[in-house]
C-alpha cells in the first residue's frame, strides 16, 4: 500500500464547464478541455490524440501517415492524429478500446507538423514512453511536451479482439456503436438507437493485449495529470495532479473556469475504490512477472523492469 | 577548473552526424565545455586531434579493419581511456557500414567495418542514428556526475547509466555486435511485452517500423542495424527508479547547464 497511486500534488473529482464537449468526451471531458485550455493559452501547439475514421474523413492531412491502411478505416479503429482545434479535439473524444500508438507520433509532431510544444495524451504505459524519451531520447530529437495528460488503464485490447467482443459476443456491428465503456465490471456496448449489451469482464479477459499483463501502473504515474472515470460518480472525472508543470496547468485552467470539482474525499465511491483496483492490477501483474521468471524448465521470459 | 572531466573524442567510420548532433547542443554544448569537461582531443571541434590520456572518450564510427591506423586508434583509445563511450549506431553496432562491400575511392580495398565492441571492451553505448543532441548531453552531463559528483550524484549517475552499460554485454537478436529490428521482434514482441506505444516506429531513422493495427511492422531490407528501437522501447529496458524520476533529474540538467 502507498506507492500504487504514484506521486500527486492533489487529488480532486471534477467535470468540464463546456457542454458542448461534454456531449462528446468519455467521462468529465478532462482530456479534451484540458487541451483546449492549453491550445487557448499558447501552453501547446497541437496534441497528439487517438483520432478514427471519421476524424480521418474531415482532416485526413492531420493523421498520422505510414503503412497502416487507411484507405479502409475500420469503425473504432484509433488513428493518431494532430489536433489543433476545438473542433477537432471533440471529433477525436472519447475512448477507444484498443490501440493507439500515439507515441508514433511524437517525432512527427515536431518535424512534420511543425509543433514546437506538444501536448499529449495516452495510458500509463504511453506516458513511461514519454518519460524514457526526454530522458533516455535515443531518436526523439528537440521533443519537447509541456503536457502529458494519461488516462487511467486497466488493460487494453487489440483491434481484432474488439471486433469479436462486439460483433461476435454482443452481437452488434461495431458501425452501429455509439460508445463503449468499462466499469462496474463490466464491459458495455451502447448502439446509436439505445440498445445496451453489458459483458462480464470475464469473457473479455482472454482478449487482452498480453503486453498488459507486465503493466505496473493502472493510475498514470508519470503523466503531468491524470484522470480515468473510476472512483468519481457517472459523468465526472477522477484527477490527480502530479508534476509541477501538470499544478501549473490546472491551476490555471481552474481560475479560468474549465471545470466544476468536488473534493474526492465527498465522492463516491472515491479513492478507496481507485486504490483497491490499482492494487489488484499490480499485485496481479507482479505475479505474471513472477510466473515469467520460471516460465521454462530453468528457463525465464524477459523482464523489462530488471 | 580543477574539477573538470577529460574528453576525447575518437572518430573513426562514420559520418559526422554523431558529431554534428554534439555539436548541435548549442549553448549547451558550450556551458558543458565551460565548467565540466575539458576537450582534449576532437578532430572537428578541437585543435588537438591525436589520443591522449582521458577520463572519457567517446567513440563516433565502426573500424575498419583494413585500415591498420583506424585499428591502432580504436586500441589507443582504450588504452588511454578510463571510460570508453560507443556514440551511435556505427560505433555500437555497425549500423549502416554494416553494408559495406569496399571498391570505394579513393580507399577501394578498405571494405570490412566493424563496431568498436568487436576489437576492444565498451563500457557505454549509445545507439541511434544519428544519437539525439539531448540524449548525447545528458549521457556527459551523468558522465561528470559519476565521476566528480556527490555521493548521491554519483548513485543517479550510477542508476541511469546501468543499460546503457548493459548493451555492450547483453549482446542482441542477429548476434552479440549487431542491433535490428528484430530485437524487438525476439526481445519485445515475441516475448509477450510490446504493449503498442509507437516509440520504435518514431525514432527509426529510416522509417523502417509501420504501425499496424497498433503493433510495430519491421520492413526488414530498409532497416540500417542502428539500434534505436530497442533502446527507445520502453519494453527493452524500463528503469522505473530513475525514469520515475525524471522530473527532478531534467530539471537537475538544465539547472547543471543554465
Ligand atoms: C484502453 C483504455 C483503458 C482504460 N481503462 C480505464 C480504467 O480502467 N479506469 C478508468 O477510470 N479509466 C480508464 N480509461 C480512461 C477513460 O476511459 C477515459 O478515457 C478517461 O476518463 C478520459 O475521459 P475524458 O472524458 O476526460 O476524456 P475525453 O475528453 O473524452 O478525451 C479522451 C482522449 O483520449 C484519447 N484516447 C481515446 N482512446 C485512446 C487510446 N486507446 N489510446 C490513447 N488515447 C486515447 C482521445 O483521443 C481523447 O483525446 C481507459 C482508457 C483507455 C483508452
Ligand atoms: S494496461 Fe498498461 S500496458 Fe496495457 S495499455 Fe494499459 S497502460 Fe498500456
Ligand atoms: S528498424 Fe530502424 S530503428 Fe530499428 S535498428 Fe533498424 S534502422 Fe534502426
Ligand atoms: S516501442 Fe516497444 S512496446 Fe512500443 S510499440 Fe515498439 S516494440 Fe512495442
Amino acid at each position: 500500500m502507498g506507492a500504487e497511486l504514484g506521486k500527486y500534488k492533489s487529488c480532486v473529482s471534477a467535470r468540464s464547464t463546456d457542454k458542448e464537449l461534454l456531449k462528446h468526451a468519455q467521462d468529465g471531458g478532462i482530456v479534451s478541455s484540458l487541451f483546449a485550455f492549453a491550445l487557448d493559452e499558447g501552453i501547446i501547439d497541437g496534441a497528439i490524440v487517438a483520432a478514427n475514421k471519421e476524424f480521418y474523413a474531415k482532416y485526413p492531412s492531420k493523421c498520422i501517415q505510414d503503412n497502416s491502411n487507411l484507405d479502409v478505416i475500420e469503425p473504432w479503429r484509433p488513428i493518431p492524429a494532430i489536433v489543433t482545434t476545438k473542433a477537432e479535439l471533440i471529433a477525436a473524444a472519447g475512448t477507444k478500446y484498443n490501440l493507439s500508438p500515439n507515441i508514433a507520433l511524437l517525432k512527427e509532431a515536431t518535424r512534420s507538423f511543425g509543433l514546437d510544444k506538444i501536448g499529449i495524451v495516452g495510458t500509463p504505459c504511453q506516458m513511461q514512453a514519454v518519460r524514457k524519451a526526454s530522458l533516455y531520447p535515443f531518436g526523439f530529437r528537440d521533443v519537447n511536451v509541456p503536457l502529458a495528460v494519461g488516462i487511467f488503464c486497466m488493460e487494453n485490447f487489440p483491434y481484432q479482439s474488439i471486433l469479436q467482443l462486439v460483433e461476435d459476443h454482443a452481437a452488434m456491428k461495431l458501425e452501429s456503436v455509439k460508445k463503449m465503456e468499462i466499469g462496474k465490471g463490466k464491459f458495455w456496448v451502447y448502439g446509436k438507437r439505445g440498445q445496451v449489451v453489458q459483458l462480464p469482464l470475464k469473457v473479455t479477459h482472454k482478449y487482452e493485449q498480453p503486453g498488459c499483463h507486465v503493466c505496473l501502473d493502472y493510475v498514470a504515474n508519470m503523466a503531468d495529470i491524470s484522470t480515468g472515470s473510476v472512483g468519481s460518480p457517472d459523468g465526472w472525472s477522477t484527477i490527480f495532479v502530479r508534476s509541477k508543470i501538470g499544478d501549473s496547468v490546472w491551476a490555471k485552467a481552474m481560475a479560468a473556469g474549465c471545470f466544476e470539482t468536488q473534493p474526492i474525499e465527498k465522492v463516491k465511491p472515491g479513492l478507496e475504490l481507485v486504490t483497491k483496483l490499482a492494487n489488484e492490477k499490480i499485485t496481479k501483474n507482479k505475479a505474471t512477472l513472477d510466473a515469467r521468471a520460471t516460465f521454462g524448465v530453468g528457463k525465464a521470459l524477459r523482464n523489462p523492469y530488471l | 577548473m580543477v574539477d573538470k572531466i577529460t574528453v576525447g573524442y575518437t572518430h573513426l567510420s562514420g559520418c559526422t552526424g554523431c558529431t554534428v548532433a554534439l555539436a548541435d547542443n548549442y549553448g549547451g554544448l558550450l556551458t558543458l565545455l565551460d565548467k565540466y569537461v575539458d576537450l582534449k582531443y576532437m578532430p572537428t571541434l578541437a585543435d588537438a586531434r591525436h589520443i591522449q590520456k582521458v577520463d572519457v572518450s567517446f567513440v563516433e564510427g565502426s573500424v575498419c579493419i583494413n585500415d591498420k591506423l583506424a585499428v591502432e586508434e580504436i586500441k589507443e583509445t582504450r588504452e588511454k581511456s578510463t571510460v570508453v563511450v560507443a556514440l551511435g549506431g556505427c560505433a555500437c553496432y555497425g549500423n549502416i557500414t554494416r553494408f559495406s562491400r569496399g571498391g570505394q575511392q579513393n580507399q577501394p580495398a578498405q571494405e570490412a567495418f566493424l563496431p568498436i565492441g568487436d576489437l576492444i571492451k565498451v563500457d557505454v553505448y549509445i545507439p541511434g542514428c544519428a544519437p539525439t543532441p539531448q540524449m548525447i548531453r545528458n549521457v556527459a552531463v551523468m558522465a561528470y556526475l559519476l565521476l566528480k559528483g556527490t555521493k548521491e550524484q554519483k548513485d543517479l549517475a550510477t542508476a541511469f547509466l546501468k543499460p546503457l552499460m548493459a548493451l555492450p554485454v547483453q549482446g542482441t537478436a542477429c548476434g552479440a555486435s549487431t542491433a535490428c529490428f528484430c530485437d524487438l521482434m525476439t526481445n519485445v514482441i515475441d516475448q509477450g511485452l510490446c504493449m503498442g506505444c509507437g516509440s520504435c516506429a518514431a525514432v527509426c531513422p529510416v522509417r523502417a517500423i509501420s504501425m499496424e493495427y497498433g503493433k510495430p511492422n519491421g520492413e526488414r531490407d530498409l532497416c540500417i542495424k542502428c539500434g534505436a528501437c530497442y533502446a527507445q522501447c520502453p519494453r527493452g529496458f524500463f528503469n522505473t527508479d530513475v525514469i520515475g524520476e525524471y522530473e527532478a533529474i531534467n530539471e537537475a540538467i538544465m539547472a547543471a547547464l543554465q
